[in-house]
This record gives C-alpha cells, sequence and structure tokens, in this order.
C-alpha cells in the first residue's frame, strides 16, 4: 500500500468518524442525565434536512465556509427543536423513554422525505458542495502530518475536536457536568441537595439534540451532494459507538476513529492490492465493524460503565 | 373486559383519533383542495372492498408477527430492536427451503420453510439473549449489531447461493413452496380479481393465541414476566434469570423470523433484494407493539390497523401527497403513546364523575386533588 493510499483512507474515514463522535458525544449528555437516547437517528435526519435545505437555498448569497456555519446553526437548532418532544414526553410526563424515541425516528424519515417531495417535487434535494478545502495554507504543506489533517479536508473535522474538548471539560470540570451525571447515577441524591433533576436533564437530553442536528448535517456534506431523507443507520451507529466507548469521551474518540476506519476500508479496500487479493467478499468488510463491536463489547462490558439510573423514570416520590 | 381494559381500549382510540387529526392538518396545509378526498381514502380504502380488507390482512401478517415479537421481549424486560435482522434471517432460510428442497412434497416443505425460519430467528435472536446473560452486553446494542450482521450476511448468503442474475434479486420460489389460501381468496375478492391473503394470517393468530397462553396462563410465562418487572426479586424467588433472558430472546427471534417465512411465502412472488437497508417490518413491529400496549391481542388490533392505514396511504399519490404521510400519522400516534397514562387518568376521572352525577361536592374534589383511578 502506498502513501497516497494511506492518507485518503485516513481522510475518508474522518468523513465517517467526526459525525459519529459528535452524535455519540450527544448521545453522552443525554444518557449521562438518565435519558435513554435511541433517537439519535431521527434527530440526525431532521438537522441534516434543514441544514441542507438552508445550504441548497442560500449558497447562492454566501460564499463556501460561512454559509456552512450557517447551516450548522440551522441544524443544530433543528434538533433541540426535535430534541425538545423526546424531552416532554421523557422527563415531564414520565413515558417509557424508549417510545418517544421511536416516534421520533420514524417521523424523521417521513417528514423530511413527505416535505422535501412536497417543496422540490422529490426526495432527493440537490446541493453544491463548496465546502471541501484542497489544503489548509501553511499547516497542509507539513510532510506526513499536512496530508493525513490538513489535505482533502473540511472545516468540520476540527470543529468535531473542538467539540469533543468542550464536551470532556463540561462534564468532567464544571458543575453543570457534576450534577448531569449525578442525575444519571443517583437522581434521588441529585435531588435531596437541591439540584433541579428536570432542568438538568432537559439540558442533557436538548444539548444532545443540538450535537445529533449538527452531527447530520456533518456526516451528509463530504460524503454525497444529494440528500434523500436517511443518514443509513448513523444514529444507531453512534449509539453503538457511545456504548462502546464505555460512556466516556476520550473512549467514544478511540470508538468513533475504529468505526471509522471500518467503514473507509469496507468503502475502498478494492483499491489496496493485499486486501484485494486476500479475495473476502465485500460483505464481510461491510460487517466487520459491527462483528468486532460485539466481540470487543463481548470482552469489555462485565464491568459496564452504563449511568446506574439510565432509562428510570424520576419521581420525586421514590427518594 | 375489566374495567383497567376498557380504558386501555378508550385511551388507545382516543389516542389514534388524535394522530389522524393531525396527519389530516398537514394534509389541509399541504394542499387544502384534495386533503378531505386524500384523507377519506385513507380511512375507508381497506374497506372499500372485501379484496383490499383481505389485503389489509396480508400486510398485518408479518407486522403483527414482528410487533408480538417485540411486545414477548418488552413484557420480559427486554427491548428487542433486533427484529428487523431476525426477520431477514428467517426470510432467508425460508425461501432457501422453498427452492432448494423441492424433494420434499409441498405440505412438508411449507411447514419445514416456517419451521426453519423460527429456528433462524430464534438462532438470531439468541446472540444478543447469550450476550446479555452472560457478559452483560446490552441488548439494544448488540440487537443493532446483529441487525446489520444479519442484513450483511443474507446479501452475501444471497448473491452465492440464491442469486437469480435476471432480475438481481433472490430466486423466485416454485408456487407450490407459497402458503395455501384454504379458500380464503373465495371470501376476499371483488368482481375482478381476489387477494392474496392466506392460511399466514391464521397462522399469526394462532400463534398471538399461543404467546398470550404462555404469558399469562404457565408458570414459565410468569417467570420470564418477573425477569421483566423486577429482576432482583425474581432471582431472590429462585428464578433462573439467565436462562430466561436467553429464552425470551429465543422467543422473540423465533416470532420475528416466523414473520419473515409467512411475508416471503405469501404467494405475491416477492423476493429478496440486495439492498444496503435494515428490513423495514422489523421496525414496523416495534410501533405495533406499543400501539398494541405490548398485549398479545391489542397487537392484532394495532397491526391490522397499521397494515389499514398504510395500504391507504399507498393511493395517496392519485391527490398528489405521497405515502409518508401515513408513517407520520403512525409516528404521531405512537409519540401520543407516550400520553396514554394522562388519557387513561383523565377518562378515568370522566367515567367516575359520569357514574357520581348526584354527588356534586365528590366530583370537584376528583378535579381538585387529580387522584385519578
Amino acid at each position: 500500500m502506498n502513501m497516497d493510499m494511506f492518507y485518503f483512507i485516513m481522510q475518508s474515514t474522518m468523513f465517517f468518524m467526526i459525525p459519529l463522535m459528535i452524535v455519540a458525544l450527544g448521545g453522552l449528555f443525554s444518557e449521562k442525565s438518565g435519558i435513554v437516547n435511541i433517537a439519535l437517528e431521527g434527530k440526525m435526519i431532521m438537522g441534516a434536512f434543514t441544514g441542507i435545505i438552508f445550504i441548497t437555498t442560500f449558497q447562492d448569497l454566501l460564499p463556501g465556509q460561512p454559509i456552512l456555519l450557517l447551516g450548522i446553526l440551522v441544524a443544530m437548532v433543528t434538533g433541540i427543536v426535535v430534541a425538545f418532544f423526546h424531552a416532554y414526553a421523557s422527563i415531564s410526563l414520565q413515558a417509557n423513554q424508549i417510545i418517544s424515541g421511536v416516534a421520533i425516528n420514524m417521523f424523521a424519515p417521513a417528514f423530511a422525505i413527505y416535505l422535501s417531495r412536497f417543496i422540490f417535487d422529490t426526495q432527493h434535494i440537490q446541493f453544491a458542495n463548496q465546502f471541501r478545502i484542497e489544503s489548509v495554507p501553511l499547516l497542509g504543506s507539513i510532510p506526513f502530518i499536512g496530508p493525513l489533517f490538513f489535505q482533502n479536508t473540511y472545516i468540520t473535522n476540527y470543529m468535531g475536536f473542538v467539540i469533543l474538548g468542550i464536551a470532556a471539560f463540561v462534564l468532567y470540570k464544571t458543575k453543570f457536568g457534576l450534577r448531569l451525571r449525578a442525575c444519571g447515577e443517583h437522581p434521588q441524591a441529585a435531588d435531596s441537595v437541591g439540584v433541579s433533576v428536570v432542568k438538568i436533564r432537559y439540558s442533557g437530553v436538548l444539548i444532545s439534540g443540538a450535537l445529533a442536528g449538527i452531527g447530520g448535517l456533518i456526516w451528509v456534506i463530504p460524503i454525497t451532494t444529494r440528500f434523500s431523507g436517511t443518514v443509513s443507520g448513523y444514529g444507531f451507529l453512534a449509539l453503538a459507538v457511545l456504548i462502546f466507548g464505555g460512556w466516556r469521551p476520550g473512549k467514544v474518540l478511540f470508538a468513533a476513529f475504529f468505526f471509522g476506519l471500518m467503514q473507509a476500508i469496507a468503502a475502498s479496500y478494492s483499491a489496496i492490492d493485499f486486501l484485494r487479493n486476500l479475495e473476502i467478499p465485500v460483505h464481510f468488510y461491510r460487517m466487520s465493524p459491527y462483528v468486532a463491536t460485539l466481540i470487543v463489547l463481548a470482552f469489555t462490558s462485565k464491568n459496564t460503565m452504563a449511568p446506574k439510573a439510565l432509562g428510570q423514570t424520576y419521581d420525586k416520590g421514590g427518594r | 373486559m375489566n374495567r383497567s381494559g376498557v380504558l386501555n381500549f378508550l385511551s388507545s382510540i382516543l389516542v389514534v383519533i388524535v394522530g389522524l387529526l393531525i396527519g389530516f392538518i398537514i394534509l389541509l396545509i399541504s394542499d387544502s383542495g384534495q386533503a378531505l378526498p386524500a384523507f377519506a381514502t385513507i380511512l375507508t380504502f381497506g374497506a372499500s372492498s372485501m379484496r383490499n380488507a383481505g389485503d389489509v390482512l396480508l400486510f398485518a401478517t408479518p407486522i403483527i408477527l414482528t410487533g408480538l415479537s417485540v411486545a414477548f421481549a418488552f413484557r420480559t424486560g427486554l427491548f428487542n430492536i433486533g427484529a428487523s435482522g431476525q426477520f431477514t434471517f428467517g426470510g432467508f432460510v425460508a425461501i432457501f427451503i422453498g427452492v432448494e428442497f423441492l424433494f420434499l412434497p409441498p405440505p412438508i416443505r411449507i411447514l419445514a420453510s416456517i419451521i426453519a425460519a423460527a429456528l433462524a430467528g430464534a438462532l438470531w435472536g439468541a446472540i444478543p439473549g447469550l450476550l446479555k446473560a452472560y457478559r452483560n452486553v446490552h441488548e439494544v446494542i448488540s440487537c443493532i449489531m446483529t441487525n446489520y450482521i444479519g442484513m450483511f450476511f443474507v446479501n452475501f448468503l444471497i448473491i452465492n447461493h440464491l442469486f437469480d442474475q435476471g432480475r438481481g434479486t433472490s430466486t423466485r420460489m416454485p408456487s407450490d413452496s407459497n402458503l395455501p389460501t384454504m379458500g380464503l381468496e373465495h371470501i376476499f375478492r371483488d368482481n375482478i380479481r381476489a387477494s392474496h391473503v392466506n392460511s399466514g394470517i391464521i397462522i399469526t393468530i394462532l400463534i398471538v393465541i399461543l404467546v398470550y397462553i404462555i404469558l399469562e396462563k404457565t408458570t414459565f410465562g410468569y417467570e420470564l414476566k418477573a425477569c421483566g418487572f423486577n429482576k432482583e426479586a425474581a432471582k431472590y424467588a429462585g428464578i433462573n434469570e439467565n436462562r430466561n433472558i436467553i429464552f425470551s430472546m429465543m422467543i422473540s427471534g423465533a416470532l420475528a423470523g416466523t414473520a419473515g417465512a409467512l411475508n416471503f411465502m405469501n404467494g405475491t412472488g416477492l423476493s429478496m433484494s440486495i439492498v444496503d437497508a435494515l428490513a423495514m417490518e422489523g421496525f414496523t413491529g416495534i410501533s405495533v407493539a406499543f400501539l398494541g400496549l405490548n398485549h398479545p391481542i391489542g397487537i392484532i388490533f394495532s397491526g391490522i390497523l397499521v397494515s389499514y392505514l398504510y395500504l391507504g396511504g399507498a393511493r395517496m399519490q392519485l391527490f398528489g401527497f405521497s405515502i409518508e404521510i401515513v408513517e407520520i400519522v403512525i409516528s404521531i400516534i405512537i409519540y401520543f403513546c407516550a400520553f396514554v397514562f394522562l388519557v387513561k387518568s383523565f377518562l378515568g376521572n370522566a367515567i367516575k364523575n359520569f357514574g357520581k352525577k348526584d354527588e356534586k361536592s365528590k366530583k370537584q374534589d376528583v378535579s381538585k386533588g387529580g387522584t385519578a383511578v
């Protein structure tokens, strides 16, 4: 395998990895507060949908990167709005947290396709990709590091790492983070010292919506110029990344990298001589991230790091 | 039916009506001129002829079973989001036997297809079950994994063992590998054609009754439910929770696998395509299960309702709407299932008040105190 191929695979790994990581971090905020978030997929779709509509509408008026940033803002707000419905049902109404998640996952693609058929007469929304950065000035010309991280890239790649840093800081170094984790471990105890479990859980779910919305848009942009109301199950994969990563930001980064790498290899293995010569059917490459996850989980889940009160509705009377 | 059953039923109906109304509003906003006839079509098409009614039952068959699969696991404290993979695997095995085992006489071949599909589904469900029981792996995550593994694995198997080059799908089964219609085509028909509805719906209803009996009337079912209700207490009572988790997932998987068999053996010439998309029936099953309040009998009704809405929704294009409106309506209905408790207490109060018209003072107490049901 030559170096160009290696760089190419690492660059495409980024395209899969960054959205997975951002969305998984979103799931982290919700689950750390005690709310199961099976709705990541739906939130991603809605975020991608409104973000792409915004970009395709205004891209003639504004240049590349600013419109992308504004699109991300739109996706974020959409994610928050969708997450609100999830939060209302599972926190305020104390309903089963999976029900509203299932509803959102079903609603999002149907709504996106329905609306784009209605607006554009087709379920595929085209947009122009003016966001790719061939090479970052200066940094892109550094040997090895340049092609690895600063060529054929997107501004969103770096945003992903910034979000990772902020998420880890907020969760482990702030009062809010401590309270959030307390609500997921032992909400009664948190309540007894005056923390509003309802408010904290709302914040957790809304943050998860924001990140999932962003992640949805970021997933679409590098890999296609046509959004068709789907994110191909990446919301579920992000959930897998979250659990694989043991509900910890650092390990989530590693898990997302692993998943991204496997996806990148499956997408381009035929161009790598040594892998092509093995004559393994493509299906097995595509299966490999999932099989590997199962195996790793089988060996690491005995001492699970899942928040203790995950999935439990909070009832003050149960203190 | 006891009072709580009546309340459940009434609140489900109310939730469905609310969902439909919101759907109607969306249609009105999209195109007010066509909204009314389109909405009327959704409401009436499934019952507009005996043939359509037959089709409702035909399409309800697999989703009742996947719904039952999800509900069975749910009642025992597990969330089987893996019905999709189990469905696909079961469907593949059924088709494989239907195509390859032509040396068997048709009745035995059909029976073999169904049983093998159930076993395949059980095997696929056993993986998350075993991982949960012995390795503490959360079943939601392993089910997501087995869904994708099942999909890619079945794609691989089809291409290598069951591929029809011309159509790019799995080989079509000979017609005598399909489920017998048992005379249903004489009932469910209009003047031109008969529905393809077949013995699958009868088998399904029998399975639903069997599952109901297992869950509600046997010690085994009681133990399974006890594990779901309170794992620690069940353990304390001497119930082997690991064994029960595995059995639950296997039974749940077997139900989804059977759904796959009955779906692809329905006589409409369905075959499996090589697509990178999970089978929708598994996810529709989650909706059907919640809509049926995870009760076997409720699931027959919710499965038929969902199928009915889909069949009507498929006609939406005539009015310039897309079928997705049906999915929007169903998702809204599911969302409002979260409100069922509220609705129940509201209805409970209303019924209570209705019975005590003369005692005005008490009525005020109830509306103030809100101690419902």
